[in-house]
């Protein structure tokens, strides 16, 4: 019973959380254990696309590092974190294993460095539509985030775009 | 030994003069490097960038070189799939037509694919159109894209043991101005600013 209550509270403050950085229609940031995900967006992919990819910022309000273990996304067959690196004018991805956030510090998901690769879509990535993702961490567990579709050349998840 | 110094120091005048001269006439672009530190200097000019071709366009068109003389071309070699660095480019592609304005109609921003095998006509049409009105998508046979590739000294290489429909690619990031006679005028590397973009452009017009 103790541990319901608890669960709808912690239900109830993380809704709160998004619902005030997120003018109230979702949840855009959500708070857990001292780990905060927020300004979470995606592009706009053509119908036809298979893969898309998600940016975000962590920040790790706690005293000790955490780690990005695992992301899921109902949009997505397989949800991957994966680093763009140049080397020589040539650009590659790469898949990383887990994604540590130090305590105290953010860490940024932008377009030319981290990002979440969503492979496999089971819906198309409109402009305007938001869709869940689940991140989950070592020691802060799952944490859910809604990510807002925007332009297909958006370069940041502000509201300039 | 004065004459050792005094002839180091001729030498050293010297590079620097080919340096600035080279900077001057655009045969050297300086754009900001990425956050791994990769080269930011990139060396254009060199010869034999660029030819004929032979391929369709996001219409489903076939098209040729032929087709773009008299215009300059912002060629860039992707793939619809890259969700980070292809749409970042385009974009800032798209952001240096904007600014041109009604000066970018002689400007063609073009879109190579190096995944021909994925981008059919119909995926091409749909994301160059999500970025500028002026962008054509190029896409072709395998045999057409390495020739083009060739010509372009693009490279691009299939991530081996990859899933056969999630596969990634890694390729070129560079972005070629190529003039109305349909030689190379210029490379931007990746990170290059609309802004610089659009000045070398003016240069042309």
């Amino acid at each position: 019973m103790l541990k319901m209550r608890f669960l709808s509270f912690a239900l109830l403050a993380i809704f709160v959380v998004g619902g005030l950085s997120a003018g109230s229609t979702s949840v855009l940031s959500a708070e857990k254990d001292g780990i905060v995900v927020k300004d979470a967006w995606s592009r706009a992919r053509p119908d036809g696309a298979k893969v898309g990819g998600a940016f975000l910022m962590i920040r790790n309000k706690g005293d000790k590092t955490d780690r990005l273990l695992e992301v899921r996304s109902p949009v997505a067959k397989r949800t991957e974190i994966h680093e763009s690196l140049m080397k020589d004018g040539v650009m590659s991805m790469a898949p990383i294993d887990d994604l540590p956030v130090p305590a105290g510090d953010k860490v940024m998901l932008k377009p030319g460095g981290l990002h979440i690769m969503l492979m496999g879509l089971n819906e198309n990535l409109k402009k305007g539509h938001e869709f869940p993702l689940i991140l989950v961490f070592e020691h802060a567990g799952d944490i859910k985030v809604m990510v807002h579709v925007k332009d297909a050349g958006a370069m940041s998840g502000g509201h300039k775009n | 030994m004065n004459k050792v110094f005094t002839l180091l120091i001729a030498f050293f005048l010297l590079a620097s003069a080919v340096v600035i001269g080279l900077w001057a006439t655009g045969l050297v672009q300086f754009g900001p490097g990425s956050k791994t530190g990769s080269s930011s200097v990139v060396i254009a000019g060199a010869p034999q960038i660029g030819g004929p071709f032979e391929l369709t366009n996001h219409k489903g068109e076939p098209v040729t070189n032929a087709d773009f003389e008299g215009k300059l071309m912002l060629v860039f070699f992707g793939y619809t799939f890259c969700p980070d660095v292809c749409p970042t480019e385009m974009q800032t592609l798209s952001v240096a037509m904007q600014q041109l304005g009604d000066d970018g109609a002689d400007v063609v921003p073009v879109f190579v694919t190096v995944d021909p095998k994925r981008d059919t006509v119909e995926l091409m049409s749909e994301f160059v159109e999500a970025f500028h009105p002026s962008f054509v998508g190029l896409t072709g046979t395998e045999e057409q894209i390495t020739d083009i590739k060739k010509k372009y000294k693009a490279y691009s290489q299939r991530e081996e043991n990859g899933d056969p429909d999630y596969y990634l690619v890694d390729h070129t990031s560079y972005t070629y101005l190529m003039g109305r006679d349909g030689k190379l005028i210029s490379v931007f590397s990746y990170g290059t600013p609309p802004e610089d973009m659009v000045t070398k452009i003016r240069e042309e017009l």
